[in-house]
C-alpha cells in the first residue's frame, strides 16, 4: 500500500516537475496541477494510511478513526489549489494577450 | 511623591494634540490655531515638568510602570530623573518658543497643520526618549524622532535638496538606531533585564563582560549618528533644507542632543574604560575641530550653524569621553547652554532669511541698519557661541578647558586635547565673528532679493528670550542654573558628585588664559582671512573629502550598481530559468537533508494490494501521458490530468477520507471547465512544425533527468513519512473533543469551522481575493489578435444559421445540445438541493461548506453550459461578488459574535434542536460560519467561471468599459 502510493506520488511529482520546466504556459499549468495532486497525497499520507477506518465519530474507540488533521489540511489545500490554478490561468491568458505568445518568459526563442 | 500617572500624561499630550491639529486644520485662521496649540502644549509640559521638580531634586526618580507583556519582562516604563527632567525642560520650553516663532516664520500658503503636527509628534517622541525607563522603549522613541526628523527635513518635498537631505538623514540616523538596538539587546542580554534602573546598577558587570566592546561600539554608533559626530557628521548640514523652526528645534536644540544624552545616560554603565576614553574622546575631538574648521568656510548662514553644532556636540562628546565626573557636569551644562544660544541663532538666521530671501553670507551685509533689534539679539547669542565672558557659553567652555588640562590619559592625549580645545575655540570665535559680522555689520548689501526690515515682534520674542537666558545664566550662573544642573548631574553620577563652582570669576586661572589666547587668535584669524572666507568655495584640505559625496557613492553602489550586476549575472528575468533554479535548490536542500539524516527506508514493511496498485498504474499512465501531451494535444492532456485527479479521488475513498474525495471530485470538475474555457485563447500548436534545435533537445533531456531525480526523492520521502510511526500528534485532541467541544461528529468539518476556524477564515479570504483578482484581470482582458475571431466550428454554425431562411441565430447550438441541455435544466434544482443537503449534514457526516459551495456553483455552471450565458442571465440574476461579500461578512460576524458573550474571537456555541419533519439537527454557531464559507466558495467559483466564460461573448475590439463581467 505505502510503497504503491509512494511511487505514485513520485511519478505525479516527476511529471509535474518536468512540465514545470517546459516553456509553454499551458504545460506549466498542467504541471502545477499534477504537482498539487502529488503534494496533497503526500500531506494526506503523512502519519500513515488507514483503510476501512471510520471517518465520522460513532462513539467507538478513539484509535479506530482515520486521522482527521491531514484531511482538514488537504481539504482546504484542494480548494485553494483550484483558486491558484484559476489565477494562473487568467494571468497566462492576459500575458498571451499582451505579448502575443504563450511562452512563460513572454518572448519566443531560445535564450 | 506626585501623582504617578503624570509621566504618561506628559508623554501622551503632544501626540494627542498633534492628531488634534490635523483634525482641526479646517478651523479658524489655521496658522494661529496650530501655533497656539503647539505653544500651549509646550508650556503645559513645561509646567508639569516644573511641578515634578521636588520629586527629582535630590536624586529622586519618578517611575510609572504600565504592564505590557509581563511574561517577556516587557513593560512600558516611564522614568524621570534629574537628567531626563532637564531635557524635558529644554524640549518643552524650546518647543513652546518654536511654536511662537514658526507662526510668523512659515508662510500661510504652506500646509501648516502638517508642520505643527509633525513638530508636536516630534516633541512627544523626544520626550519619550528622555523619559524611557526601558531601553527597548528608548530605541523605539529614538527611531521615531529619526522618522519625524525625516518628514520635517522633507517638509518642502518639492525641492530636490530637501528630499535628498531628508533621505540621507533618515538613512544615517535610523541606521545608527538599528545599531543602537543591537547594542541595547546585547546589553539586555548581558544583564538579563531591559530596565534602565537595572542596567544603571550593573555597570561593573557590563564593563567586565567579554561582549563589552561590541556592545559599546554598537551603542556609540547610535549616539554618533544621531549627534552628527565624525564620520557621520555630513547629514546635519544637508538637513538644513528643513524649515528653520524645525532646524532650530530638532537640529540644534533637541534631537541631535539625543546622541549626547545617550552618552551621558550610559556613562555610569559603559564609561570609564580605556576603550570609552579613546573612542568617545577621540571622536569628540575630531568632530570638535573639524566642525569648527568647516564652519569658518561655509557660505550658507544655516550651514555655518550646522557645522558649529557638530563642533559643539563634539565638545560635549569629548567631555563625556574624558571620563571624569566633572567632565559629565560640564557636558550637561554645555548641553543646556548650546541649546539656548544655538536655537536663538537659528531663529535669527531664519529671521534674516525671512526678511531678505537669501542665506548666502556673500550676499548679506550691514543688516544692522534695517533690523537693529535682531542684530543686537544675534550679537548676544553669537557672543555666547564664541565664548565671550558674562555669557553662558563662556562658563561651560571654561569648564571644558579646565577638563582638558586634567585629562590624565597619558601625555599624548593630554597635550592633544589642550591644543585641539584651544584651536577649536579660536575657530569658534572666527566663525561667530563671521556669522554676526558678515550679516549685520560691514558694507550694506545692495543686491538683496528683497528690502529687509525688522521682523514682527513675536518673531523676535523667542530670539530675545533665549538671548536673555544666555545673559542671565552667564552672569548669575549659580542662581539660574545651579539647582537644575545639580539635580541632573546627581541623577547621573549618584553620590559621586564632584565639587564645582558656578562663578563668573575664578581668578586668573590657566583656563582663563587659554580662553583669552583663543579669543585673540580667533579675532586675528577673522581679520586676516576675512577676504578668503568670503570667497572660497569649500574648506581647504577637508572640503574635497566630502562625507556627503562618499555617502552618495556608497548608496549608488549599494542600491543600483550591485543589484544591477547581480541581475546581469543571473538570468533572473526569465521565469523558466527561475523555475529551474527553484527546483534545483529544492532538490539540493532535500539531498543535503537526506544525506545528513538517512531516511531509513524499509521496503519490507509494505503489503501490496493488487487492486490499489492497478489503480495507480492507471494514475501513473495518466500523469505521464499528460506530461507528454501537454504541448501539442492540450485537450488530451487536460483529460489525462483529470484522470490522475480521479485516481487520487478514488484513493481518498479507499483510505477513509470521504470528505476529501467529494471535494476533489467537484474541484476536478470545475477546474476542467475553467481550463476548457481558457484554452480557446491559446495559440494553435501543431506537432512537427518547428525543427528542434540541439539546445532544446539537451534541455529536454536535462529536465527529464531532473524530474526523475525529484520524483525519486519525493517518493522516498513519502515512503519514509508513511512508514514511520507518528509520535503523539494533536489529532487525538480533535477526535476527543470534536463532539463534546464542537458538537459535530464529522471531525474534519469541526476542525475546519471550529477548532481551526481562524485558519479557514484566512483561507476563504484568499479565495475571495483570488476571485476578485481574476475578475479584475479579465475586465481588462485583451486577447491576442489571432484568437479574436470565433472558432471555426462556431463560424460554420453561424453561417449555416444565417444562410437557411427558417433558422434563427444560435439555432445550431440549441439543436446540438438539446437533450443534454434539457436534462441539465431539469437536474439543476436537484443538484442545488443536493448541495444544500451536503451543507446541512456537514457537521455530522461527510459534507460541509466547501463541498456544498462547489456543488451549487457546478449547478450554475452546468446551466450556463447547457443553455448559454444569455439564456441564464435573462432568467437568473447571479451576483457572485455579493455572495463573496456576504459570506466573508457572515464568517467574520459569527467569529465576532462570541466576543459579545465575553468569549474569545471564534468561540462557537452549539445545541441540538428537535424540529418537526427534519428531526434532531445540530445547531451550532459553527454552522453559521460554515454558511459563510459556503457563500464565499459559491461566489468565488461562479465569479471566476462566469467572468472567463463572458470573454467569448464580448464583441471583438469592444471597449473594456463595456465588459459585463459580472452576471
Amino acid at each position: 500500500m505505502e510503497l504503491v502510493l509512494a511511487i505514485a506520488i513520485g511519478i505525479l511529482a516527476a511529471s509535474g516537475v518536468w512540465l514545470l520546466l517546459r516553456p509553454r504556459t499551458f504545460q506549466v499549468i498542467i504541471g502545477l496541477t499534477l504537482i498539487s495532486y502529488a503534494v496533497n497525497m503526500f500531506i494526506f499520507s503523512i502519519g500513515g494510511l488507514r483503510t476501512g477506518a471510520d471517518p465520522v465519530l460513532n462513539g467507538g474507540d478513539i484509535a479506530q478513526y482515520a486521522d482527521p488533521l491531514p484531511q482538514a489540511l488537504v481539504l482546504t489545500a484542494i480548494v485553494i489549489g483550484f483558486a491558484t490554478t484559476a489565477l494562473f490561468l487568467v494571468v497566462l491568458l492576459t500575458s498571451r494577450g499582451l505579448t502575443g505568445n504563450d511562452h512563460v518568459d513572454g518572448e519566443d526563442g531560445t535564450p | 511623591m506626585p501623582d504617578y500617572a503624570l509621566p504618561s500624561a506628559i508623554i501622551c499630550l503632544p501626540f494627542v494634540v498633534s492628531v488634534m491639529v490635523l483634525l482641526l486644520r479646517g478651523l479658524g485662521r489655521r496658522q494661529n490655531l496650530s501655533a497656539w496649540l503647539m505653544t500651549s502644549t509646550g508650556l503645559l509640559v513645561l509646567l508639569l515638568s516644573a511641578y515634578l521638580y521636588p520629586a527629582i531634586a535630590d536624586g529622586g526618580v519618578v517611575r510609572q510602570v504600565i504592564p505590557w507583556v509581563p511574561g517577556l519582562g516587557l513593560d512600558l516604563v516611564l522614568r524621570i530623573d534629574g537628567f531626563g527632567w532637564l531635557f524635558m525642560l529644554l524640549i518643552s520650553g524650546i518647543g513652546a518658543l518654536v511654536g511662537v516663532y514658526a507662526r510668523y516664520y512659515m508662510s500661510p500658503d504652506d500646509p501648516l497643520a502638517r508642520f505643527f503636527a509633525l513638530l508636536l509628534a516630534f516633541m512627544g517622541s523626544m520626550l519619550g526618549i528622555v523619559m524611557s525607563g526601558n531601553v527597548i522603549q528608548l530605541v523605539f522613541f529614538w527611531e521615531l524622532t529619526s522618522f519625524f526628523s525625516f518628514l520635517l527635513i522633507g517638509y518642502w518635498y518639492n525641492g530636490a535638496s530637501a528630499r535628498d537631505g531628508a533621505r540621507m538623514a533618515l538613512i544615517v540616523t535610523s541606521g545608527g538606531g538599528l545599531c543602537l538596538f543591537g547594542g541595547v539587546l546585547l546589553l539586555g542580554h548581558i544583564i538579563g533585564s531591559y530596565d534602565l534602573e537595572a542596567i544603571l546598577a550593573a555597570g561593573d558587570v557590563v564593563r567586565a563582560h567579554p561582549w563589552y566592546v561590541p556592545t559599546l561600539i554598537l551603542i556609540l554608533l547610535g549616539a554618533f549618528t544621531k549627534s552628527a559626530q565624525f564620520p557621520f557628521h555630513f547629514w546635519l548640514p544637508q538637513a538644513m533644507s528643513a524649515p528653520t523652526p524645525a532646524s532650530a528645534y530638532l537640529h540644534s536644540a533637541t534631537m541631535v542632543k539625543a546622541g549626547v544624552f545617550l552618552l551621558v545616560r550610559f556613562w555610569p554603565v559603559l564609561g570609564g574604560t580605556t576603550e570609552w576614553s579613546w573612542i568617545v574622546g577621540g571622536i569628540g575631538m575630531i568632530s570638535l575641530v573639524l566642525g569648527a574648521y568647516s564652519a569658518m568656510f561655509e557660505q550658507d548662514l544655516k550651514g555655518v550653524l550646522a557645522y558649529s553644532t557638530i563642533s559643539h556636540l563634539g565638545l560635549i562628546t569629548m567631555l563625556v569621553g574624558l571620563g571624569s565626573t566633572l567632565g559629565v557636569v560640564a557636558a550637561i551644562f554645555h548641553i543646556v547652554n548650546h541649546a539656548t544660544f544655538k536655537a536663538s541663532l537659528f531663529m535669527a538666521a531664519g529671521a534674516v532669511d525671512h526678511e531678505t530671501d537669501t542665506r548666502d553670507l556673500r550676499k548679506l551685509g550691514g543688516l544692522r541698519r534695517f533690523m537693529p533689534i535682531t542684530a543686537t539679539l544675534a550679537l548676544v547669542a553669537g557672543a555666547a557661541m564664541a565664548g565671550v565672558p558674562l555669557l553662558n557659553g563662556f562658563l561651560s567652555k571654561e569648564m571644558f578647558f579646565a577638563e582638558t588640562l586634567a585629562v590624565g590619559q597619558g601625555p599624548l592625549l593630554d597635550a592633544l586635547s589642550v591644543v585641539i580645545a584651544v584651536a577649536a575655540s579660536a575657530f569658534g570665535v572666527a566663525y561667530s565673528l563671521r556669522f554676526v559680522g558678515g550679516v549685520f555689520f560691514g558694507r550694506v548689501a545692495d543686491d538683496l532679493p528683497r528690502k529687509p526690515h525688522e521682523p514682527p515682534l513675536w518673531m523676535r520674542f523667542p530670539i530675545g528670550f533665549l538671548a536673555l537666558l544666555c545673559l542671565l545664566v552667564g552672569m548669575l550662573p549659580a542662581r539660574m542654573i545651579g539647582p537644575s544642573l545639580d539635580a541632573a548631574a546627581r541623577s547621573v553620577l549618584g553620590g559621586d558628585m564632584p565639587s564645582y563652582s558656578l562663578a563668573v570669576w575664578h581668578g586668573l586661572t590657566t583656563p582663563l588664559l587659554m580662553s583669552i589666547f583663543a579669543f585673540v587668535t580667533g579675532c586675528l584669524l577673522y581679520v586676516r582671512l576675512r577676504k578668503y572666507f568670503f570667497s572660497c568655495e569649500a574648506a581647504p584640505l577637508t572640503g574635497r573629502l566630502s562625507g556627503k559625496r562618499i555617502f552618495e557613492r556608497v548608496l549608488a553602489v549599494a542600491a543600483a550598481d550591485v543589484p544591477q550586476r547581480i541581475e546581469r549575472r543571473y538570468p533572473s528575468r526569465r521565469l523558466q530559468s527561475q523555475l529551474l533554479m527553484i527546483v534545483l535548490l529544492a532538490l539540493a536542500a532535500g539531498w543535503i537533508a537526506a544525506a545528513s539524516a538517512p531516511l531509513g527506508l524499509d521496503l519490507g514493511g509494505s503489503d501490496i494490494d493488487p487492486a490499489f496498485a492497478l489503480l495507480w498504474l492507471l494514475g501513473a499512465v495518466c500523469a505521464v501521458g499528460a506530461a507528454s501531451q501537454a504541448k501539442f494535444h492540450r485537450l488530451a492532456a487536460l483529460i489525462l490530468t483529470g484522470g490522475a485527479g480521479l485516481v487520487s479521488c478514488v484513493s481518498f475513498v479507499w483510505l477513509s477520507a470521504p470528505d476529501l474525495a467529494a471535494t476533489q471530485l467537484l474541484v476536478e470538475v470545475v477546474t476542467t471547465i475553467l481550463i476548457l474555457l481558457g484554452m480557446r485563447w491559446l495559440p494553435k500548436r501543431i506537432a512537427g512544425m518547428a525543427v528542434e534545435t540541439r539546445w532544446q533537445r539537451f534541455r529536454r533531456r536535462r529536465d527529464v533527468f531532473i524530474a526523475i531525480a525529484v520524483g525519486a526523492g519525493v517518493a522516498s520521502l513519502a515512503y519514509a513519512a508513511m512508514t514511520h510511526p507518528v509520535s503523539e500528534s494533536i489529532s487525538r485532541f480533535f477526535l476527543e473533543n470534536a463532539y463534546s467541544g464542537g458538537g459535530g461528529n464529522n471531525v474534519v468539518n469541526v476542525i475546519l469551522v471550529d477548532f481551526r476556524g481562524f485558519d479557514t477564515l484566512g483561507e476563504i479570504s484568499v479565495l475571495a481575493i483570488v476571485a476578485l483578482t481574476v475578475f479584475g484581470l479579465l475586465r481588462r482582458f485583451r486577447p491576442a489578435a489571432e484568437s479574436i475571431s470565433m472558432p471555426v466550428q462556431q463560424q460554420q454554425q453561424t453561417a449555416y444559421d444565417a444562410a437557411e431562411p427558417d433558422r434563427a441565430a444560435d439555432h445550431s447550438l440549441t439543436d446540438y445540445l438539446m437533450i443534454p441541455g434539457l436534462i441539465i435544466q431539469l437536474l439543476s434544482p436537484v443538484i442545488l438541493l443536493f448541495g444544500l443537503h451536503l451543507f446541512l449534514r456537514g457537521h455530522d457526516l461527510p459534507g460541509g461548506g466547501f463541498v456544498a459551495g462547489i456543488t451549487v456553483s457546478v449547478a450554475l455552471i452546468l446551466l450556463y453550459m447547457a443553455a448559454g450565458a444569455r439564456w441564464v442571465e435573462t432568467r437568473l440574476r447571479v451576483l457572485p461578488v455579493r455572495w463573496i461579500g456576504a459570506g466573508l461578512l457572515m464568517a467574520v460576524l459569527t467569529g465576532l459574535g462570541s466576543l459579545a458573550f465575553g468569549h474569545p474571537f471564534m468561540t462557537s456555541h452549539f445545541q441540538y434542536l428537535d424540529l418537526p419533519l427534519l428531526g434532531r439537527i445540530p445547531l451550532a454557531t459553527a454552522v453559521l460560519f460554515d454558511l459563510g464559507v459556503f457563500a464565499v466558495v459559491v461566489g468565488a467559483t461562479t465569479l471566476m467561471l462566469i467572468a472567463l466564460a463572458h470573454q467569448s461573448l464580448r464583441r471583438p475590439r469592444q471597449l473594456p468599459a463595456a465588459a459585463e463581467g459580472e452576471g
